[in-house]
């Protein structure tokens, strides 16, 4: 498997091969432009590049710009430089058998990999229709995506619907204001003293600081992170929550946006795309499950876990979007939201239910959640949203 | 210098670096690109730098980020109080205003502050950009523009140009989300928890009184608390004090006095949650296995 990879004779060098690589890992998702290339080349120059685990080393510190980039970089690597390709059409479904065990490979070795059994290079076993029966276009890569689409979005959602979203977003993005900045601005009204234009205006009156500049800290917006479960129960309101979602990657820049039913799933990338049907087409893909169980505890503590820590602080208001029948336990849901609460942020729960007549929150879940809120209020369309606007703002 | 000599260098001064980090180091100081650290508290991010700095026998600038962190703490400040007395003084003795304004504004009440100071040295220095996700997006925005085009323009004195170009190493812990302009900017290496190998090289460096056979106990044993469920997973750091407070203790081997690991377990778990999490009980189980 790790031979290297043979090039066509006409291949014209480095410097192709090179930039081929690049296109190579923008395809698989790496944001990299052209000028990335001239410094991996140049970073190459610097390095002995006949030896593969050096190039490794050097491409890696090069292309790779964050922390997955780093953990998929050797499995990209591998698949352009070291023969491990796959094209996709070509990909049968048969046994494989595993790698051989010494086989040169210029990775790392690392005592998790070396220590456990040798990976088999099959398609995905666990999904019969991966990646195999598709027809591909072509290119090499190196994971599978599963897209396995059971819900159309696009039926569900019209781009009339996110444009009307996209008001009530902006709208409720205005009223959390944060008022709590540490930086100073230049201000005709402040409570500290804007040292450096005072001096500079007491020169002109010899000396005496008659006018005193001040500073003041000015208002900062919040980061919206919104959590919309997408199980069977909430189908129903998936709709004008889906268009809110949507609508509020729009307006603001900073928003984070996460769907949730078994699993849960990032959707914010895919929303900021520039066209509002592809957007919801990109969703789709990724929303494998839709409308399948709840597990609310399990996400949210997954949640808590992982992208709570690089995106959730003290200046976020987190807003689950659910109506909190929960499959699980009712002590996961309390202790993920408290590990979230304690990141410093709001939390405010959006319950399409509570809009009914009569409704107590005795779904366990729900009474477990109820003691973490900062909100706990009813949603059912896009106008219940835009009423959120005065609550919001006393927050 | 190659990477390799450059990886020898740093294990001389001390520090391990794992291969992964070790090139991206020097592919950075080649390039003459910043190089953007990340990971997990304590695995020795900011030592890095320390460590180059005494390799490369420069100084080491270090600037510590935090929320509301402006110009007048990162660059420049005028020294305020000076230059109202100076006023003052410029007013008895008579003197032009013109005359006064040229000597407020020189270099002489200029306050240097750590981005300043890394492009006025002579020599390259290793300028330390520590925990830069603490600051706000405007200062990340300015720093860009610092670290392309290495100066800095005063109004009152003009731009000031690098006389070199210093080393810059940013570290981030993954507070905030920094921005893809940055991200391309920089070189970058995710620095994680050493292997059990690293690890042990790392004690015997730092610690040369500890005897091998509790050297080993001690990484086994904090390899496996790190994959115990902990909010604040213990960092190389703290595996240091722990060996350091176990070596005060006069300890030859974890298993033999309880008391003694229950004490010394403040300098590995940090929290009230995490002592709960691992009660004395599970950290002898864990010694045991790691004995």
């Amino acid at each position: 498997m790790s031979k290297v990879t043979r090039f066509a004779s006409r291949d014209p060098g480095i410097s192709a091969r090179v930039s081929g690589f690049m296109a190579h890992l923008r395809e698989n998702g790496f944001h990299l432009g052209v000028s990335e290339t001239d410094t991996a080349l140049n970073a190459l120059s610097h390095v002995s590049c006949g030896d593969p685990a050096q190039s490794r080393l050097a491409l890696k510190s090069v292309c790779a710009g964050c922390a997955d980039d780093v953990a998929r970089f050797d499995e990209l690597f591998d698949s352009f430089w070291m023969n491990e390709g796959r094209v996709r059409q070509k990909i049968m479904q048969t046994e494989q058998t595993s790698s051989p065990k010494h086989t040169r490979s210029s990775r790392e070795d690392k005592e998790a990999q070396s220590g456990a059994a040798g990976k088999t290079h099959s398609p995905e076993s666990d999904d019969g229709d991966g990646e195999s029966y598709s027809e591909g276009t072509g290119k090499l890569i190196a994971s599978s995506v599963k897209n396995l689409m059971k819900k159309d979005l696009r039926e569900l959602v019209s781009p009339e619907d996110i444009r009307e979203a996209e008001q009530v977003a902006i709208r409720l993005g205005r009223a959390l204001r944060d008022r709590r900045s540490r930086r100073r601005r230049a201000a005709r009204k402040g409570a500290q003293i804007d040292f450096r234009r005072t001096i500079r205006r007491s020169l002109a009156t010899g000396g005496e600081p008659l006018s005193l500049a001040k500073r003041h800290r000015p208002d900062r917006p919040v980061r919206i992170t919104a959590l919309c479960d997408v199980s069977g129960s909430m189908m129903n309101y998936a709709r004008p929550f889906l268009a809110f979602l949507a609508g509020l990657m729009r307006a603001d820049s900073d928003a984070d946006a996460y769907l949730f039913h078994t699993r849960l799933v990032r959707i914010t990338e895919a929303l900021r795309d520039d066209d509002p049907l592809r957007a919801l087409n990109r969703i789709t893909l990724l929303a494998d499950g839709f409308g399948g169980g709840s597990k609310i505890g399990g996400n949210l503590d997954q949640f808590s876990k992982s992208y709570a820590r690089r995106f959730v602080d003290g200046r976020s208001v987190v807003i689950i979007l659910s109506d909190g029948y929960d499959s699980e336990a009712p002590e996961v849901l309390d202790a993920a939201l408290a590990r979230i609460r304690k990141r410093g942020c709001k939390i405010i729960w959006l319950n399409p239910l509570k809009g009914w007549d009569g409704y107590e929150p005795v779904a366990k879940g729900m009474a477990a959640a109820l003691p973490h809120l900062d909100l706990f209020a009813a949603s059912n369309t896009l106008a219940d949203l835009a009423k959120l606007e005065t609550e919001l703002a006393r927050l | 210098m190659t990477w390799e000599t450059l990886k020898d260098a740093l294990a001389g001064e001390g520090y391990v670096a794992s291969n992964d980090l070790a090139m991206a180091l020097h592919i950075a100081m080649s390039l003459g690109r910043p190089l953007l650290l990340e990971g997990a508290a304590g695995v020795g991010k900011t030592e890095i730098a320390r460590t180059l700095a005494a390799v490369e026998g420069t100084e080491l600038i270090r600037l510590q980020c935090y929320e509301g962190l402006d110009a007048s703490q990162a660059i420049y400040e005028w020294n305020y109080q000076r230059q109202l007395l100076a006023i003052r003084a410029a007013a008895e003795d008579g003197q032009s205003g013109r005359s006064v304004e040229q000597r407020l504004f020189s270099e002489e009440f200029l306050l240097e502050r750590p981005l300043l100071q890394a492009i006025r040295r002579d020599t390259p220095p290793v300028l330390l950009i520590d925990e830069i996700d603490r600051a706000d997006e405007e200062f990340e925005a300015y720093l860009l523009e610092v670290l392309s085009d290495f100066q800095i323009s005063i109004p009152e004195l003009g731009t000031i140009k690098a006389k070199s170009r210093p080393i810059v190493i940013l570290t981030a812990n993954g507070t905030r989300d920094l921005s893809d302009a940055l991200r391309r900017r920089c070189m970058y290496a995710y620095v994680d928890y050493p292997s059990r190998e690293t690890e042990l090289a790392i004690l015997a460096s730092r610690c040369p009184g500890i005897e091998a056979h509790l050297g080993r106990q001690i990484v086994s044993f904090v390899q496996s608390v790190r994959k115990e469920e902990l909010e604040k997973v213990p960092g190389v750091a703290e595996m240091l004090d722990f060996a350091a407070a176990l070596a005060g203790l006069g300890i030859n081997d974890l298993t033999e006095d309880p008391t003694a690991l229950e004490a010394s377990l403040s300098t590995l778990l940090k929290t009230q949650a995490d002592r709960d999490n691992l009660p004395i009980e599970v950290a002898q189980r864990i010694a045991g296995k790691a004995a």
